[in-house]
């Protein structure tokens, strides 16, 4: 097969002084499926935005077809034939998925949007390539997986030959992977090319021709799938052996800590976001709450946490109502809560670790008096957090959007967990951090939950809800659909099928996780 | 931040400041047929004599409080532009004070600046509280409010406080107890000196090492994150707009009991906007915020000895400071040299083995 497409020398800096890439070689065959790997963090993105346009290398060229050419924006991308699809879908919510398809590139009758005409064009254009997108469908009623698959549909409408996909297995169930795979296969089959940015070895293994392996910024090599098992490229890919289970003992759950009962929340839309959920959460346990995400999970937390809402039901933690008690008052009765975006909720950016770590107990008595600060007793709290979550700073004043996404997140938990809780509230707690982070992070858990903490553990991630949780319960729809009092019983298919709704277990099986 | 981007924003608000210089100089030398010698006043007349450096204090003073007053407002991320009304109606409230009631030295300016303080507080607050209430923007109603403060000030004066006697829209003297002593002879600085500068000091502390300023700088760095914290942010918002309008009536205060012998303005007296460029020249550190406020005033007043002496209109000043203004807030300006910086020390990093 002819290369068709290849990247030398790339190397990227991110203002923050992050080096993404450094002096990155990269290419690509022609009609292959081409898998890039690696852990968050390791560049994979970043290459891609590269060549996508969407980022700017400081050095490096990129060729196509031999031919020099320089891509400094998607713009030009699209012009060069290459198309991307996000991890994050870039639709526009309250139109069609047509009005989306031809958004930019929209067929004219006289001034107006010839409707017609783009609703046909999505047709064929499914049909073509089976990817049958309703064109007539709200995208913000339509379900991850189609989204999905309007994005590449979109792409594809572009005139795009080599399709860039970044993490798209990561919002998918196992069916609907299972239902892009092969539709990725017939596009492989129709001449495309397309690279495939995953963290997950056995889709390479199942999808893929050739596998390029990136670690810390650097391509670690380029292998074609049948000659490598999954062990080297995981050695590659990480520098070492990993332990992706999760070291601990059986759960002992004492009393309960988090009763939910009957809780509904409302969402942006005054849509029903949380509709009946009922749980409890005891000592010494992790549950799990696995879902595809925006089933609900979000708003839980939410009003838990008091940054949301109870519009009703009721929440209580060791036995103190939850409902009209401010965040502090709720932080003050037990509760952390490492939230999902770190960046908007976790921490202060443009401010110093030492800041974002005394964010909740500065005007706690050890640290502060009548009127001033205690700057000693502070700067000493802040370098034992530092030293005790291995965060890697120049000193407690670096700011901390000047650190990588995995140490940032360990200054989140480092101030969450020693504020010694009872309820830990731990919403993707390891997306997008290095696999150092997040074993630390997991081993943190269970070692809060030994010392009696109760924990309540939202991910995307299936492999993490499974191995960390003790028991789990999932949710589809804003509604619990099943409850495993072992987490590891459950199998991973069963659980695709309870998250996309397509299987519920009866209420009397639900209702076992309310303990009392 | 590290040293080298510390270096990096002096280096850029230096340069800034340049190019603006030199912008002001390419315009001298258009306009005026003896450049050299309009230059020399612009910039070394303040210092030309003791009574020109005077000038330049006793402008720095005031800006000093403006300047306190928004770098605190602006810490809570609320662009509060109600400095220039607060400073008014504090001066106004003093005014009154100073005008109709008998106390003895000491006792009645300090009474007279409190009570423009606190008009002052209470008018920066009105915006603060309309925002958490009902959200509506600071930013347009305390500019808005300016003009209420400014029309209202003047009434209570025509109506109430104007000497009928006296030949132009002033109020009555004050009493001669409430005026704030002069502090160096020839010049009309006052004891007021000594208040801006322990405001300085305050100011810093209470920025830096109480839990109260942590609390602004936490919410204006990212208040999602201040209030997930446990903060509660609209308290935030109020107090901080509280206090910077304090400070802003404070300083109306002072000024017009240290430089005044009644109240005589007929206009908003500019420095509640001035107090905009010193807070964004200090970056909102109080520390900052004198030598910011001395290098406007020395602008101001070289600009003006300038237009006194040569024959360049005094206007360009204010064509010099936007440029400046227009250098520092835009916060892409060098930026290529500042990732070049980066790309530097980080690829520099590397090579040295360091990991990130």
């Amino acid at each position: 097969m002819d290369e068709l497409l290849r990247m030398e020398g790339i190397t990227k800096v991110y203002p923050n002084g992050i080096v993404a890439n450094k002096n990155v070689d990269f290419s690509v065959r022609a009609g292959e499926i081409h898998g890039l790997v690696g852990e968050n963090g390791a560049g994979k993105s970043t290459l891609m935005k590269i060549l996508f346009g969407l980022n700017q290398a400081e050095e490096g060229r990129i060729t196509l077809e031999g031919k020099e050419i320089r891509v400094d924006s998607p713009y030009a991308a699209i012009g060069h034939g290459i198309g991307m699809v996000h991890q994050h879908f870039m639709l526009v919510p309250s139109l069609t998925a047509a009005e989306n398809l031809v958004m930019g590139l929209e067929p004219r009758k006289g001034i107006y949007l010839d409707i017609a005409a783009a609703i046909r064009t999505t047709e064929e254009l499914g049909k073509k390539y089976n990817l049958i997108v309703d064109p007539k469908a709200t995208v913000r009623d339509l379900p991850v997986g189609i989204k999905q698959r309007l994005e590449i549909l979109k792409a594809l409408f572009r005139g795009a030959r080599i399709l860039i996909l970044d993490e798209p297995t990561a919002v998918l169930t196992p069916q609907e992977t299972e239902e892009l795979f092969s539709q990725l296969k017939l596009l492989r089959e129709q001449g495309n090319t397309i690279v495939f940015i995953s963290h997950k070895l056995n889709e390479i293994k199942e999808l893929c021709d050739r596998v390029t392996i990136m670690r810390s910024g650097s391509v670690q090599g380029t292998f074609d799938v049948s000659s490598v098992d999954e062990k080297d490229i995981s050695r590659l890919m990480v520098g070492r052996d990993v332990i992706l289970e999760v070291e601990k003992d059986e759960a002992e759950p004492a009393e309960t800590v988090l009763k939910v009962r009957g809780l509904v929340v409302f969402d942006r839309f005054k849509k029903r976001a949380v509709d009946g959920v009922s749980f409890s959460v005891r000592r010494g346990e992790i549950l799990g709450i696995a879902g595809v995400e925006g089933n609900g999970q979000g708003e839980l937390v939410e009003a838990i946490t008091g940054l949301g809402a109870i519009a009703a039901g009721e929440v209580s933690v060791n036995g103190k109502d939850v409902d009209g008690m401010s965040i502090r008052e709720i932080r003050e009765a037990g509760v952390c809560h490492v939230p999902e975006d770190r960046m908007t909720y976790g921490c202060a950016p443009n401010l110093g670790v030492e800041a974002n770590l005394m964010s909740c107990n500065h005007d706690s008595p050890e640290f502060t008096g009548p009127v001033f600060l205690k700057g000693k007793e502070i700067r000493a709290n802040s370098q034992r957090l530092i030293a005790e979550y291995a965060v890697k700073c120049s000193s407690p004043l670096q700011e901390v959007g000047m650190l990588s996404g995995g140490n940032i997140q360990k200054v989140v938990v480092a101030r969450e967990f020693s504020s010694g809780p009872s309820l830990i509230v731990a919403d993707q707690p390891t997306r997008g951090i290095d696999v150092g982070a997040t074993e630390f992070i997991r081993a943190r858990l269970v070692e809060l939950r030994d010392a009696g903490a109760a924990v309540l553990l939202v991910s995307a991630d299936l492999n993490e809800v499974m191995e960390l949780s003790d028991s789990l319960i999932v949710m589809y729809g804003g509604k619990i659909r099943a409850y495993a009092p072992d987490a590891k019983a459950v199998g991973e298919e069963e659980l695709g099928l309870y998250m996309l709704g397509l299987k519920n277990q009866s209420s009397e099986e639900i209702a076992r996780v309310v303990h009392d | 931040m590290t040293k080298q981007q510390r270096l990096f924003e002096v280096v850029r608000t230096g340069l800034a400041i340049l190019i603006a210089l030199v912008i002001a100089l390419v315009i001298i030398l258009v306009v005026s047929d003896d450049p050299g010698d309009a230059l020399y006043k612009f910039l070394l007349g303040p210092l030309g004599s003791f009574r020109h450096f005077g000038n330049v204090i006793e402008l720095m003073i005031p800006l000093v409080f403006t300047g306190i007053a928004i770098s605190i407002m602006f810490s809570a991320a609320q662009f509060n532009l109600g400095a220039e009304g607060g400073f008014f109606i504090g001066a106004i409230a003093t005014a009154f004070v100073a005008i109709k009631f008998n106390l003895p030295p000491v006792i009645h300016p300090i009474v007279a600046i409190l009570f423009g303080s606190l008009v002052g507080s209470l008018f920066c607050g009105i915006p603060a509280v309309l925002k958490v209430k009902w959200g509506a923007s600071e930013l347009v109603s305390s500019l808005m409010f300016n003009y209420i403060a400014f029309f209202f000030g003047l009434f209570l004066i025509n109506y109430y406080l104007r000497d009928a006697s006296a030949g132009a829209m002033v109020s009555f003297l004050f009493k001669p107890t409430a005026l704030l002593p002069k502090l160096v002879p020839k010049t009309r600085i006052s004891v007021g000196i000594f208040a801006a500068v322990a405001l300085v000091a305050v100011a810093a502390l209470f920025m830096q090492k109480t839990r109260w300023g942590f609390r602004i700088r936490l919410t204006g760095a990212n208040a999602k994150f201040s209030q997930y914290s446990g903060i509660d942010t609209n308290a935030v918002v109020v107090y901080s707009q509280v206090i910077g309008g304090f400070i802003a009536g404070l300083g109306g205060s002072i000024e017009l009991l240290g430089m005044y012998t009644r109240f005589s303005w007929q206009n908003l007296p500019g420095y509640g906007w001035d107090g905009v460029i010193v807070a964004i020249l200090a970056r909102n550190n109080p520390l900052f915020v004198p030598i910011a406020a001395f290098f406007l005033a020395y602008l101001r007043i070289g600009a003006d000895i300038m237009s006194r002496y040569s024959d360049v209109p005094n206007e360009f000043v204010a064509l010099i400071q936007g440029t400046i203004i227009i250098l520092i807030a835009a916060s892409s300006f060098l930026a290529k040299y500042r990732h070049k910086l980066v790309f530097k020390e980080a690829t520099r990093a590397v090579s040295a083995g360091g990991d990130r």
